[in-house]
């Protein structure tokens, strides 16, 4: 069967891009094998573990059940250009000190949904952030050394806009 | 890349899309949130040869009021019911399953379309639009239908669309006074389909439940509207129904079957436990006033 490659263009970590795809590639594979992003992580491409997770248009999704031509016109945000950007330092930091990462396959996930977590609710208690994470397996830490880093990180970033409002 | 093959057309109209569908009918699939089509193609469990994308047709977007009803188009997002006022305050029970769907990543792009035209067995909302006596806009080229959430499910991820039809539009009547919802359910984990939930819609007065809707969901091929049951709390006062009774109604009324999950004999058990918490909920919903 024929199928017809599509030119999509999209704005990855704030950089345009052009490319042509063929419709069936996902979003993930695009940004690993086209672009070369290898920080997004893909285990299961069935939506579960949520090693693939990434940011488009201001939410995360599953880069694994989303076609790189759905994408079009979008502004998608990965692993590379959140930690460029150092829009999340801390959490990276917290992850790092907690030793809430060991082999760091699903760590890229983590972070993504912690940091739209803690947008949603700056003061989530532990079951929040546990249902929050709830969809992204780790298979090595046993999620509390995650779940306290990213307690941490609310409780800091908490205690630095009390300072500012004194 | 692991799907098979496939062409993407990505319509820009309603019309457009359903003239889509009548040419390719049985070789095309509709793309909404893509959240279980495209793990399907992943998997192979699916193929097909032309994929309609309708993530372009507003139309299909919007959650409007009207006199006595809700109206979601097909494509609302989970999240975008989950936080809409409109659905808060008169269908509250489908805020109350959302946050059992999915993780909140799946949330962000899944559909209410998607989620009643997968017809997945332990699914959250085909249970609660049963409960609530939704009605499902089908349309097709030329033409359209309404057909009632109860009558859409068939079969075990089988509804009553036809391969040249789209759904495109849930209409939920509005909460009317004294009607109280309640909605439990037993999964594994927070983001996982259920093992055996239940969704509930019903007058609630300090003495009894009337105009009851109890529906199941992960028991039985499809949302099962658990009839016995029902009389039997309709046939008492609230506070005071037997539980005998009521354990043997939900035998009647359910059919759960042994998988890799969990025996039938356990998401037995878990009905006749949900049951109690829909019953604690409405005696205590009505303390409240
Ligand atoms: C990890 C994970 C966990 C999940 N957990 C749950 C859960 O706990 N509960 C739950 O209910 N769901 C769960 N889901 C499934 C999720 O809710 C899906 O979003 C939903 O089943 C399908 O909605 P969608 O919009 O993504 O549809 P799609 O995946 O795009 O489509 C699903 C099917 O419906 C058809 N279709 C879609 N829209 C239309 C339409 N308007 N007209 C005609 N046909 C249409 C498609 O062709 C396809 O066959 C989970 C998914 C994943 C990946
Ligand atoms: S690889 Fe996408 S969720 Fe597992
Ligand atoms: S650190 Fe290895 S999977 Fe989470």
């Amino acid at each position: 069967m024929t199928t017809e490659k599509r030119l999509i263009s999209l704005s990855v970590n704030g950089e345009l891009q052009a490319k042509i795809v063929e419709p069936r590639m996902s979003l993930a594979d695009f940004l690993r094998i086209e672009l070369e992003l290898t920080g997004t992580h893909v285990g299961c491409e069935s939506g579960v573990c949520g090693a693939c997770t990434v940011n488009i248009n201001g939410q995360t999704a599953r880069a694994c059940t989303i076609l790189a031509v759905q994408v079009e016109g979008d502004e998608v945000t990965t692993i590379e250009g959140a930690s460029e950007s150092g829009e999340f330092r801390d959490l990276q930091d917290a992850f790092h000190a907690r030793n809430a990462l060991q082999c760091g396959f699903c760590t890229p996930g983590m972070l993504m949904m912690s940091a739209e977590l803690l947008t949603q609710n700056s003061k989530p208690c532990r079951q929040e952030i546990r249902e929050y994470l709830s969809g992204n397996y780790c298979r090595c830490t046993g999620y509390e050394a995650i779940v306290d880093a990213v307690e941490t990180v609310a409780q800091t970033r908490n205690a630095r806009v009390g300072e500012q409002d004194d | 890349m692991k799907p098979a093959p496939f062409d993407y057309v990505k319509p820009a109209s309603l019309e457009e899309a359903l003239e889509l569908r009548r040419r390719h009918g049985a070789e095309s699939a509709i793309l909404a949130g893509g959240q279980s089509l495209v793990p399907d193609f992943n998997q192979r469990l699916r193929s097909t040869e032309t994929v309609i994308d309708i993530n372009g047709l507003s139309a299909l977007s919007s959650i409007e009021e009207s006199q006595d009803m809700i109206s979601l188009g097909a494509i609302s997002r989970y999240r975008e019911i989950e936080t809409s006022a409109l659905v808060a305050e008169h269908a509250p029970l489908l805020k109350m399953a959302i946050p059992e769907i999915g993780s909140p990543a799946i949330r962000n792009r899944g559909t209410i379309g998607g989620s009643v035209s997968m017809a997945d067995p332990g699914a959250e909302l085909p249970a609660c639009l049963c409960a609530l006596g939704a009605n499902f806009e089908l349309a097709r080229a030329g033409s359209k239908r309404m057909i009632a959430a109860q009558n859409f499910f068939t079969g075990r991820y089988e509804t009553a669309l036809d391969n040249d039809e789209i759904l495109t539009r849930i209409d939920v009547p509005k909460n009317r006074v004294g009607f109280r919802s309640a909605f439990h359910e037993i999964a594994r984990r927070k983001t996982g389909y259920a093992m055996c939930g239940v969704a509930a819609h019903g007058k609630v007065t300090h003495q009894s439940v009337q105009n009851l809707k109890m529906v199941f969901f992960g028991t039985d091929d499809t949302p099962m509207l658990a009839v016995n049951t029902i009389s039997v709390i309709e046939g008492c006062a609230i506070n005071d129904v037997p539980p005998a009774e009521l354990d043997a109604a939900l035998s009647e009324d359910l059919h759960p079957s042994d998988d890799t999950h969990g025996s039938a004999k356990l998401r037995m058990h878990y009905a006749k436990v949900l049951t109690r918490r829909v019953l604690a909920q409405f005696v205590s919903a009505h303390g409240e006033e």
